[in-house]
């Protein structure tokens, strides 16, 4: 893809400003570190505050008087669980059970929900989406591009985004309308970092205004590259690294986002495979010596990384692996072949990092 | 180290490494273009003392947060030193790439590949 077909979010003059490194990532320029780096951004977010331009990410909405019928009949959580003004993460399965996306829904009204979708699938899922309506009396409606995402996560977060908002700001895995420095926008008590904090979908002619007023009150920039780390210390899936359509929601550790009984697409897959057992599991390791495991690397014996990056909080190498089942409990010791070299590892616990005993 | 800075001092290659040859002995070390353009370092996997490197091959790997890199040699010989600091203080390879952020110490064994280098105008004009 060369660059005139990349996509900028409303905040690309922001980051350029700032003095970000703008990368290629699913189809967008986005920023994937600012001037200070990577580790001064992780640990801002640990120790204060953080905001991240989220904007690549997707959403679609969902109306009309089947819109519970419709999202139940492809989401694979229950849907009838979320009353008005929660969040709820699902998987889009397909029909043998493998992950097509994994999805945070917020259910805005009676007949009404919102998905945020990963930007790297967001056109094939608006499109599996359009091509289940027959039967169902819905609306499904592609609003990415009307729509800038900002990320504030931090253990001030919520101070600072309070300090601007002209209501509470709602608690976490809900969601609320309400204005924030003089703009409407949907809040959002959700994030990916494993800190409590809000997201905040706003029109994307209103972002950069907030972007600025919420980085001067004294959130720190933060690119794609301390997402990323900050989201494997906490031991949240990525697409396309730990999740595909070659794996199925048991492997991956996310049976408990899937209620079978409510008969979604790729509900019998992923019954069959909870009764049978996975073959292989997806835990998280720590490295017992040195070095760094890679997206990619083989598992001595079976089994593969899909996430590993340095943890800035642990000072050691981290990450996500498939593993044989019987091998795969937390304290089990394996190998990774890194480029030709033996790194040991164990299965460890999640999350990865934990403030109260890591801290 | 913010600023891009090539010293005068030092012989380069045109994989993004330098040299500071001292008689028969080299001191190698990678350059501010390398070290910006990797992020910040945090992990040095450092060769043994005693290992023959040769010029143009890799000897050791660097890895930043997203990506690993192989450090080429700029001349061959054997590792005499390994800056053992580095693995506590990966950080000095970003802000002192030609000081603190050394990475080996070689005693050449064949000094006359030291014409195959790039001196510093050279090196940074093939930078733009």
């Amino acid at each position: 893809m060369t660059s005139s077909t990349l996509k900028r979010t409303a905040l690309f003059e922001s980051h350029v400003d700032a003095g970000a490194k703008i990368v290629p990532f699913a189809g967008w320029e986005m920023p994937v570190q600012y001037a200070d780096g990577i580790r001064a951004e992780h640990m801002a977010v640990r120790d204060k505050a953080g905001i991240f331009d989220v904007s690549h990410m997707g959403e679609v909405e969902i109306q009309g008087p089947g819109a519970g019928a419709f999202v139940q009949h492809l989401y694979s959580n229950d849907v009838t669980k979320m009353s008005i003004g929660s969040a709820q993460y699902a998987l889009l399965c397909a029909d043998d059970g493998g992950v097509l996306d994994d999805l945070f829904t917020y259910r805005l009204g009676p007949e009404h929900y919102l998905t945020v979708t990963n930007a790297s699938n967001h056109e094939s899922d608006y499109a599996w989406m359009c091509a289940h309506t027959e039967g169902f009396d819905v609306e499904v409606t592609d609003v990415a591009d009307r729509i800038a995402m900002l990320a504030v996560q931090g253990p001030v977060a919520r101070e600072i985004v309070q300090t601007i908002a002209d209501m509470p700001l709602p608690a976490r895995m809900t969601a609320s309308r309400g204005i924030v420095f003089g703009r409407e926008m949907l809040v959002c008590g959700t994030g990916y970092t494993g800190e409590d904090g809000v997201e905040l979908l706003v029109d994307r002619d209103d972002a950069p205004a907030v972007w600025a007023e919420i980085v001067r009150r004294g959130a720190k920039p933060a690119g794609l590259a301390a997402r990323d780390t900050l989201r494997l210390e906490a031991c949240f899936h990525l697409y396309g690294n730990d999740l595909s359509t070659d794996r199925n929601p048991i492997e991956a550790g996310l049976g408990w986002a899937c209620k079978e009984a409510t008969g979604f697409v790729g509900s019998e897959a992923v019954a069959a495979a909870r009764a049978a057992g996975p073959e292989q599991k997806l835990v998280p390791f720590k490295l017992t010596g040195s070095g760094i495991a890679r997206q990619g690397n083989p598992v001595v014996g079976g089994g593969e990384v899909t996430s590993g990056t340095m943890s800035p909080c642990l000072g050691i190498g981290i990450g996500m692996a498939y593993l044989p089942t019987e091998r795969a409990t937390v304290g089990d010791e394996f190998e990774i072949d890194v480029r030709g070299k033996t790194r040991t590892a164990v299965v460890a616990s999640k999350p990865l990092y934990d403030k109260e005993t890591d801290g | 180290m913010a600023e891009a800075s090539y010293p005068d001092d030092l012989l380069y290659h045109c994989e993004h490494d330098w040299a500071k040859v001292d008689g028969d002995v080299a001191t190698f070390g990678i350059t501010w273009f390398a070290q910006d353009a990797l992020g910040e370092v945090v992990f040095f996997d450092p060769p043994e003392v005693g290992t023959s490197v040769t010029a143009d091959e890799f000897y050791a790997e660097v890895e930043s947060v997203k990506a690993v890199s192989d450090v080429i040699a700029p001349l061959s010989g054997e590792i005499v030193e390994v800056n053992t600091a580095l693995a506590e203080a990966t950080e000095a390879i970003n802000e002192d790439p030609y000081g603190e952020g050394w990475m080996v110490r070689v005693k050449l064994s064949n000094p006359s590949e030291v014409e195959t280098l790039l001196d510093r105008d050279s090196y940074v004009g093939g930078l733009s």
